[in-house]
């Protein structure tokens, strides 16, 4: 089972990620949760996301607390906020952040660090204001690609069954992003 | 038959049930303290793709009066709350039994306030468990789905109200991987709505809800526990049509691993599922233990769960609601109480957590375990009453 932590601010869509890989994960028939941490939602305030992957159905119920991989859609979430807490050593840290991964040198010891400029590319598709754009669909392309947890077709096509309005830009920027992502190599 | 796999959310898995029973008519009041399926339900009314008369009342109290009065006039009717709604129901909740109303709620256990809280706890259909209404706990959404569609046949083959519940946030808003039925395979499975009688025809009057004092209040209140008694073989059989139909049996409950099993947890709803990953880990290390989960809770299948459980040496209930000073917690009565009747008189004890949405994760579940152990090996219990993942 692979379990993932989305971090973002409330509004980021970090909720509407961890729907649209559920989504792909269940069109690819296989078992997924994805729920979201509720307290008082504020725009702007730290919010938290979780997903659950499967090939098999998935019992357990209570939160994450030791995640495979982390997503981090705010990067300004990691001066206010320890965003490894129980990160499996070896994990994926994704970070939306235009630098490139060798600048997160805190947590190349024990992680894997990937960046990827979604800020940029939803600016690009023209997904939400140029002062706060909606970065969720980027980084689930980001996603795909390093840790491979779902196909590009199957996240593209719940990307557009999920996605309220610009369907296709956003179908778009994903592609963007799965395709622009930088690794760390160790 | 080809059943569509989807991701939904136990909202949506409900709300999905609702529009493929197309009921005559919801009347709700779709503001928290309930979640959103009348809200998902709505713009199945907009889009047309229901026949449903929606009434939106102003509070709870009135949906599900307005409720009433539709299943009396021989609709086939639902609702949704949760929490305070429910609360503020109940007292039309045994207006609708008395009156053998077959009304549908799909609930979401949320807390009751104060202080305020919407988060996941069964005090909400806890308190309204001795109202005359069947009682359906799900462990996760395709179970709030399936449960759904029984229900509706199940309370109008008994001419009793139904509530179908499933855990807030845990499963209510979490997305999830669902089989979901052909529409026209549902509307075939739970069938016609047959009338008992049409309060719209002169030519046979009948009284509803008419004064009913010391003559005969009793009787009429006598009749409708027999009503209760009857719905259980109602329950197993709807759940064995459905198995044979669309492949998942439902009964009164869940047995996991408890054929040899010298321990046994009892839970509802979704902290089943987390106890099943328990069980198996511990399986592996030797420990005979098994997990017992109550979906039925009313009526409670007292002789059934007697005889599954007579074997059992130690036995955990877990209550997601406290008793205020009772003797433990409602289902912890129940057991103990059914127990009490057995020549065995396995020892069992009670665990009362996650009030208000605190977490149960598996580490504590398996603490349960091993204190269960531990009595058996010292023949002795510390607590019968204990309080698990609480700062005290």
């Amino acid at each position: 089972m692979i379990e993932i932590r989305i971090h973002g601010r409330g509004g980021q869509g970090a909720v509407v990620a961890s729907k649209a890989l559920a989504i792909a994960v269940a069109l690819e028939g296989r078992y997924v949760q994805s729920f979201p941490e509720f307290g008082v939602e504020r725009r702007g305030a730290p919010v938290y996301a979780f997903t659950r992957i499967d090939d098999k159905e998935i019992y357990v119920r209570s939160k994450i607390y030791n995640p495979d991989h982390v997503v981090v859609l705010d990067p300004t979430l990691i001066e206010a906020i320890d965003v490894t807490e129980g990160l499996h050593k070896g994990g994926w840290i994704l970070i939306n952040t235009k630098k490139p991964p060798g600048n997160f040198q805190e947590f190349c010891k024990d992680f894997r660090v990937a960046t990827v400029d979604a800020y940029n590319i939803a600016i690009k598709y023209k997904l939400g204001p140029k002062a706060s754009p909606i970065v969720n669909t980027s980084i689930l392309g980001a996603l795909t690609k390093i840790t491979g947890v779902v196909s590009l077709e199957s996240l593209l096509k719940a990307i557009k069954e999920i996605v309220p309005i610009k369907p296709d830009e956003n179908a778009q920027a994903a592609t963007e992003a799965y395709n622009s992502v930088n690794i760390k190599e160790e | 038959m080809e059943k569509i796999i989807m991701a939904k959310t136990g909202n949506e898995s409900m709300a999905e049930a609702m529009r493929q029973i197309n009921p005559d008519v919801v009347a709700a009041y779709p503001i928290t303290p309930a979640t959103e399926v009348v809200q998902i339900f709505s713009s199945f009314v907009a889009d047309g793709l229901v026949d449903t008369e929606l009434v939106l009342a102003e509070s709870e109290h009135s949906a599900l009066s307005a409720c009433v009065g539709a299943a009396a006039a021989g609709g086939r009717v639902m609702t949704s709350t949760a929490s305070q709604g429910l609360a503020l129901m109940h007292e039309v909740l045994f207006i609708a039994a008395g009156l053998r109303l077959p009304i549908v709620i799909c609930e979401v256990n949320r807390s009751l306030s104060g202080p305020i809280n919407i988060h996941c706890d069964h005090s909400d259909t806890m308190a309204s468990r001795d109202s005359g209404w069947i009682q359906i706990y799900s462990e996760n959404s395709q179970e709030a789905y399936d449960n759904t569609i029984q229900a509706m046949k199940i309370a109008e083959k008994a001419f009793l109200p139904a509530i179908v519940s499933v855990d807030a946030f845990i499963i209510s808003h979490s997305m999830e991987r669902l089989e979901v039925l052909p529409d026209n395979e549902v509307q075939k499975f739970i069938g016609e709505h047959k009338k008992p009688y049409d309060l719209l025809d002169v030519d046979n009057p009948i009284t509803l809800g008419g004064l009913d004092l010391q003559d005969f209040f009793f009787e009429h209140k006598r009749g409708e526990i027999e009503a209760m008694k009857e719905a259980k073989p109602i329950i197993i059989e709807v759940g064995k049509e459905y198995g044979e139909k669309f492949g998942t049996t439902y009964g009164f409950f869940e047995e996991y691993m408890m054929e040899d099993a010298d321990f046994a947890i009892i839970a509802l709803g979704s902290t089943a599922g987390t106890t099943k990953v328990v069980v198996d880990s511990l399986r592996k290390k030797g420990m005979k233990v098994g997990l017992f989960k109550i979906r039925v809770f009313r009526p409670f299948p007292f002789e059934e769960i007697k005889k599954a459980l007579e074997h059992i040496k130690v036995i955990a209930v877990l209550d997601r609601v406290d008793g205020m000073s009772s003797f433990g917690s409602p289902v912890f009565h129940e057991i103990r109480s059914c127990l009490y009747e057995s020549e065995t008189k396995p020892v069992i004890t009670n665990y009362i957590y996650g009030l208000g949405g605190r977490d149960i994760f598996p580490k504590e579940i398996e603490g349960v375990y091993k204190e269960l152990e531990e009595i058996a090996e010292k023949g002795k219990v510390k607590n019968l009453i204990n309080y698990l993942g609480v700062r005290e």
